[in-house]
C-alpha cells in the first residue's frame, strides 16, 4: 500500500514538474522570444535576491552568534587555553572583516552590474599594484597569525616541568581508564601482552616495582595550579583525549606513547559556581571514531584545591592491593614481601 | 616549439581521419554508447555515474541527520530500506550509523567530487576546449571510465552486506579498519572498500595520463599555453595532482591490505583486542595517516580545482569581461598544486607525530592561504562593473565563490596548530570543509552542467526552474553548514551518534533539529534539478550554436559534433579566450578562433603586430 501511494506521488510530481516546465517554455515563446537570450528577463530579480541573502544572512548571523555566544568555546580553565582562546577570537575577527567585505563586493556587484543591453562591461584585465597589494597584504596578515600560533604551540608542546603530576590515560574499546604513580609518584611500565581481564591496564609487576603503588581511580583527579602531564596511550585502536574544558586533544596511539601537559586554573566548585550550574563536570572525552561506543567514553574530571587534592590522592588504595590474589597468582619473588611494602600506609 | 606541434596536430588529423572512415560503416550500439572511445560519451558516462552516486550518497546522510537532528524519533519507517539496521526499539543502529558516515564521506569525495566532477569535465572539455579530436588515448579513456564501473559496482555491493560497508570514517585509519574484530565494518566490507578503491585509484590514473597528454600534445594551431582557457589549467594541474598522490593512496591501501590479510605489521603495534594480545609489533598506526593523507590533502584540491576552473571560465563569459588576472589566476594554480603537496600534515597536529613538524605544516598551510585568496580576489575583480548575465551557471558560480570564502576563511583558524588542538574533529572541521570542498566544488559541478549542457545534449536546460534550484540550494546548503561552526565552536565532536551523553555537549539539540530539516529540503530542491536535467536532455528548447556567446573553442562545433567534433578542419587559434567587451569591437565577444586581421577595429597595439604571423600561420 504504502509502494503504492510512494509510486502514485512520484508519477504526479513528475508530471506536475512536465507541465511547470511546459508552461515556462511556452511563455517565453509566446513573450516572442524566439531567438534564446541568456538570463532572459531575470537580472533584475536575480539581483535582488544576492542584496536580500546579504541582509538577511549576516542579520541572522548577528542576531544567532549574540544568542549562542553562551555556549561558544566553553570557559576555558587551563592556562594554555586562555592564550589559544584569544588567539581563536583575533583569526576569527580579522577573518570576519575579510568574509564581510568580500561577500559585501560579492552580492552587491550583481545588482549593481546586471546585465542591461545599452551597457558594455569594462574592459579591464588586470592591474598590477592591485594584484600585487592582494597578495602582500594576505601574506602579511597571515605571518602575523602563524608566529602567533607557532608562539603558543612551541610553549604548548614544550616539555612537561620537571614538578608536574602525571597521570596515564588509556583509551580501549569503550571506555578510558587512568592510574596514577601512588606515593612514590611513579607510573609503572606496562606490557600489552600482561592485560587481561583482571590486569586491564598490562601493568608489568614483574619488570617494574613501582606498580604495586599505582591506584586506578574511577574518575580523574587534578590539583588546580599545578602542571598536570597526561601519558597518554591507546590498548586497542585509535582515540583521542579531548577534555574540551581545558583545550587539551591528544590522540591515542596503540604502541606508540602520547602526551600532553597542561595547567588547570579552576576548580570543579569554581567553576559550578562561575556557570551557575550546580551539576557542572568536567569531562574527558574521545575525538577519534573507534566503534560503535564512541560517543559514549565519557569520564568525569575533578579538579580541586590542592589541599582536598593530596588528601585525595593518600586515601586512594594502589590496585594491587585491591587484587591481592591476582599478585599472589603472579608467583613473583618477594612479592608478598613487596606488596605489603607499599601498600603499608 | 611551434613546428613541433603543428606536426604533432598533423599527424593526429590523419590518424582521426582513418576514425571517420570507421563511422562511416555505422559503429555497433555497443561500442558507440557502451564501450565508446568518445571522450563526449565517456564525460556523459561519468556523469551519469556520478549523479547516480551524488543520489546515494545524499540519501545516505539525510538518513544520519534523522538520527542526528532527531535522536527521539522512531525510525520504523525505513525498515522496508534498511532492515535489522533498524533496531527493535526503531532506531538507528550505531554501527550502521558510523557506516552511513563512512559511505557519504568515500562516495561524495570520491565517486562524486572526484570521478564525477574531473571525469566529466576533464573528459569533455579538454579537447573541445584545446581543439582536438579526442583524447590522446581513446581505449585508455575508454578502460578508465570501465575501472570506475567496476569499482563503482563493488562499492555497491558492499553496501548490501550483512556486516554492513566499511564504517571506520572515509579516512579508514587502522588499526580500527585492520581488525575486523574492532567493529563489523572492518571486516569484508573493509575488504571490498579495498578492492574498490584500488580499482577507483587505477581509473583515476589512466584518466589522469590521458589528461596530462592530450593538453600538452593534442593543443590546436596557435593554443600556446598561454591561451589556454583556465578551465583547462584547472583540469591539467588536477590531473597533475592525481597523477603524483593517488599513487601514494595505493601503497597505504596496499599495505593495509597485507595488515588486514597476511599478518605484516605496517600499521600494528601491541594491541589488545577481544581478550587477545595480537602478535603485531612495530608498527605504527601514524604512518598510515602520513601515506592517506599525502593523498588525502591533495585530494581537496582534485575536488576544488575543477570547480575553480569551471567558475573562473563561467564568471568571464557572464560578466562579459576579460578574468581579471588571467596570469595571477594560472599562478595561484600552480601556486596550489605546488603546495597541496606539502600540507598534509595538518591534518595531523594532534596525532601524536612531533610537535616540530606541527610547526612547519602551521606554516606551509597558511602559506597556501595566499593563492586561495588571490583567486577569490581575481573573482570579484572580474564581476566588478561587469554586465553580469544570470544564468543558472552564473548563480552557481557567484555561490561557489561566496561558499569558497566562507569556507576559507575558517581554514585560517584550523590550520594554526595551537588552534586546532580545540577544534580538530569538531563540527568546525565539518562545517569548514564541507563549504569549501564539499558545497563549493558540488556548486563548481552543477554549474558546469548547466553551462555545457547545450554542448552535451544539444539542447537548453530551463532557466527558471533552474534559478529556483539556484536559491533554495544555496540558502539551504548555508542553512546546514553555516551552523555547525556554532557546533564546533561549542567542542561538538565530529561522527558522535548522539551527544546527550555529554553534559558538555548537551545544548544546541534545537539547533540539530533545524541543520536536518534544512538538509531534507536541501536535498528535495536536488529533485528539481533532476528533472529538469533528464527531461530536458529530451525536451528542451534546442540549443542554438553558441548560447551565451563564449569564446572557447566548443561553441564552434556543430550542435550534435559527432565523434571527431570538428566535421572539417580543427580551427586555428589566435588569440587568448576572454576577450570580452574589448574597446572598439563591434559584438562584446570575440572568439578565440577569429584573427587579428579581422577585428582591426578592436586590437591593441602589440596585437596588430601579430597580424603578419598570423599570414605565417596560414601559409
Amino acid at each position: 500500500m504504502t509502494g503504492l501511494l510512494v509510486l502514485t506521488g512520484s508519477i504526479l510530481l513528475v508530471a506536475a514538474f512536465a507541465l511547470i516546465y511546459r508552461i515556462l517554455t511556452l511563455i517565453e515563446i509566446a513573450k516572442g522570444r524566439q531567438d534564446y537570450q541568456p538570463g532572459g528577463n531575470s537580472h533584475a530579480i536575480n539581483g535582488v535576491l544576492f542584496i536580500l541573502f546579504f541582509i538577511v544572512g549576516f542579520g541572522l548571523f548577528f542576531w544567532y552568534s549574540g544568542k549562542a555566544a553562551e555556549n561558544f568555546l566553553p570557559e576555558a580553565a587551563s592556562e594554555h587555553g586562555k592564550l589559544t582562546d584569544r588567539l581563536f577570537w583575533i583569526t576569527t575577527g580579522i577573518t570576519f572583516v575579510v568574509f564581510f567585505l568580500t561577500h559585501a563586493l560579492l552580492f552587491l556587484s550583481p545588482y549593481f552590474f546586471r546585465y542591461r543591453k545599452d551597457r558594455k562591461a569594462l574592459w579591464w584585465p588586470d592591474n598590477t599594484k592591485l594584484e600585487v597589494a592582494w597578495t602582500v597584504v594576505p601574506a602579511i596578515v597571515l605571518t602575523i597569525l602563524i608566529l602567533g600560533g607557532w608562539w603558543i604551540w612551541r610553549d604548548v608542546t614544550a616539555p612537561a616541568p620537571d614538578n608536574s603530576l602525571e597521570v596515564e590515560i588509556v583509551g580501549k574499546q569503550f571506555n578510558w581508564m587512568v592510574r596514577y604513580g601512588g606515593k612514590d609518584g611513579k607510573i609503572g611500565k606496562h606490557n600489552f601482552r600482561k592485560i587481561d581481564a583482571t590486569n586491564q591496564l598490562g601493568m608489568d609487576f614483574a619488570a617494574d616495582k613501582s606498580n604495586f603503588d599505582d591506584f586506578v581511580p574511577r574518575e580523574i583527579h587534578l590539583p588546580k595550579g599545578r602542571s598536570v602531564l597526561l601519558k597518554i596511550r591507546a590498548r586497542d585502536v585509535l582515540h583521542s583525549v579531548f577534555l574540551p574544558h581545558f583545550r587539551v586533544k591528544m590522540d591515542a596511539v596503540p604502541g606508540m606513547p602520547t602526551s600532553f601537559w597542561f595547567t588547570p586554573t579552576k576548580t570543579t566548585e569554581e567553576m559550578r559556581r562561575e556557570l551557575n550550574d550546580p551539576n557542572f563536570n568536567y569531562e574527558l572525552a574521545c575525538t577519534e571514531i573507534c566503534g560503535q561506543g564512541h560517543f559514549a567514553m565519557r569520564m568525569v574530571v575533578v579538579v580541586s584545591e590542592p589541599e582536598e587534592f593530596e588528601k585525595w590522592y593518600a586515601s586512594q588504595e594502589p590496585w594491587a592491593k585491591q587484587n591481592a590474589d591476582y599478585i599472589a597468582s603472579l608467583n613473583l619473588e618477594n612479592s608478598k614481601e613487596l606488596a605489603a611494602l607499599f601498600n603499608q600506609k | 616549439m611551434a613546428t613541433v606541434n603543428i606536426d604533432l596536430h598533423h599527424s593526429v588529423e590523419e590518424h582521426v581521419h582513418h576514425h571517420d572512415e570507421h563511422e562511416h560503416h555505422h559503429e555497433s550500439f555497443i561500442r558507440k554508447y557502451i564501450f565508446s572511445e568518445d571522450h563526449k560519451v565517456i564525460a556523459k558516462q561519468f556523469l551519469f555515474t556520478g549523479i547516480f552516486w551524488a543520489i546515494i550518497g545524499g540519501l545516505l546522510s539525510i538518513i544520519f541527520r534523522l538520527q542526528l537532528g532527531f535522536p527521539e524519533a522512531n525510525l520504523e519507517f525505513l525498515r522496508p530500506i534498511l532492515g535489522d539496521w533498524i533496531t527493535a526499539q526503531g532506531k538507528l543502529d550505531q554501527n550502521f550509523y558510523l557506516a552511513l558516515v563512512t559511505m557519504h564521506g568515500t562516495i561524495m569525495v570520491f565517486f562524486v567530487l572526484t570521478a564525477g566532477l574531473s571525469g566529466t569535465f576533464s573528459n569533455f572539455l579538454i579537447p573541445l576546449q584545446i581543439g582536438a579530436r579526442d583524447m590522446a588515448s581513446g581505449f585508455l579513456n575508454m578502460l578508465s571510465y570501465w575501472f570506475f564501473f567496476l569499482s563503482s559496482v563493488v562499492m555497491f555491493i558492499s553496501l548490501f552486506i550483512e556486516t554492513g560497508p566499511a564504517s571506520g570514517g572515509w579516512v579508514v585509519y587502522p588499526p580500527l579498519s585492520a581488525l575486523p574484530q574492532a567493529m563489523p565494518g572492518s571486516g569484508l566490507g573493509m575488504t571490498l572498500w579495498l578492492i574498490s578503491m584500488s580499482l577507483f585509484i587505477v581509473s583515476s590514473l589512466l584518466g589522469g595520463i590521458n589528461y596530462i597528454t592530450t593538453v600538452i600534445n593534442l593543443r590546436t594551431e596557435g593554443m600556446s599555453f598561454s591561451k589556454l582557457p583556465l578551465t583547462i589549467w584547472a583540469f591539467f594541474l588536477t590531473a597533475v595532482l592525481g597523477l603524483l598522490s593517488f599513487p601514494v593512496l595505493f601503497a597505504a591501501a596496499l599495505l593495509l591490505i597485507f595488515d588486514r590479510s597476511f599478518g605484516t605489521s605496517f600499521y600494528l603495534s601491541e594491541i589488545y583486542i577481544n581478550g587477545e594480545a595480537l602478535h603485531n609489533v612495530g608498527g605504527s598506526p601514524v604512518l598510515y595517516q602520513h601515506l592517506f593523507w599525502f593523498l588525502g590533502h591533495p585530494e581537496v584540491y582534485i575536488v576544488m580545482l575543477p570547480g575553480l576552473g569551471i567558475t573562473s571560465e563561467i564568471i568571464a563569459t557572464n560578466s562579459r569581461k576579460p578574468i581579471f588576472g588571467y596570469r595571477a589566476m594560472i599562478g595561484s594554480l600552480l601556486g596550489i598544486t605546488f603546495l597541496a603537496f606539502i600540507v598534509w600534515a595538518h591534518h595531523m597536529f594532534v596525532s601524536g607525530m612531533n610537535p616540530f613538524l606541527g610547526t612547519i605544516f602551521m606554516f606551509l598551510t597558511l602559506i597556501i592561504a595566499v593563492p586561495s585568496a588571490v583567486k577569490v580576489f581575481n573573482y570579484l575583480a572580474t564581476l566588478w562593473r561587469g554586465n553580469i548575465v544570470f544564468t543558472p551557471a552564473m548563480l552557481f558560480s557567484i555561490g561557489l565563490v561566496s561558499l569558497f570564502i566562507t569556507g576559507g576563511v575558517t581554514g585560517i583558524a584550523l590550520g594554526n596548530s595551537a588552534v586546532d588542538i580545540q577544534l580538530h574533529d569538531t563540527y568546525y572541521v565539518v562545517a569548514h570543509f564541507h563549504l569549501v570542498m564539499g558545497a563549493a566544488s558540488f556548486f563548481g559541478m552543477v554549474a558546469g552542467i548547466y553551462h555545457w549542457f547545450p554542448k552535451m545534449f544539444g539542447r537548453m536546460m530551463n532557466e527558471k526552474l533552474g534559478y529556483v534550484h539556484f536559491w533554495i540550494t544555496f540558502i539551504g546548503v548555508y542553512m546546514v553548514f553555516f551552523p555547525m561552526h556554532y557546533l564546533g565552536i561549542a567542542g561538538f565532536p565530529r561522527r558522535y551518534y548522539s551527544w546527550t551523553n555529554f553534559n558538555a555537549f548537551d545544548s544546541f539539540a534545537d539547533l540539530n533539529a533545524f541543520i536536518s530539516t534544512a538538509a531534507i529540503i536541501t536535498m528535495a530542491a536536488q529533485l528539481i534539478f533532476l528533472f529538469n536535467f533528464f527531461y530536458s536532455i529530451f525536451r528542451g528548447r534546442l540549443a542554438p550554436a553558441n548560447p551565451w556567446r563564449s569564446n572557447t573553442l566548443e561553441w564552434t562545433t556543430p550542435r550534435f559534433p559527432g565523434h571527431g567534433n570538428w566535421p572539417g578542419k580543427i580551427p586555428t587559434v589566435y588569440r587568448w579566450p576572454y576577450d570580452y567587451s574589448k574597446p572598439g569591437a563591434k559584438e562584446d565577444y570575440i572568439p578565440q578562433h577569429i584573427p587579428y586581421s579581422e577585428t582591426p577595429e578592436s586590437n591593441l597595439p602589440h596585437e596588430n603586430e601579430l597580424i603578419a604571423l598570423e599570414k605565417e600561420f596560414a601559409k
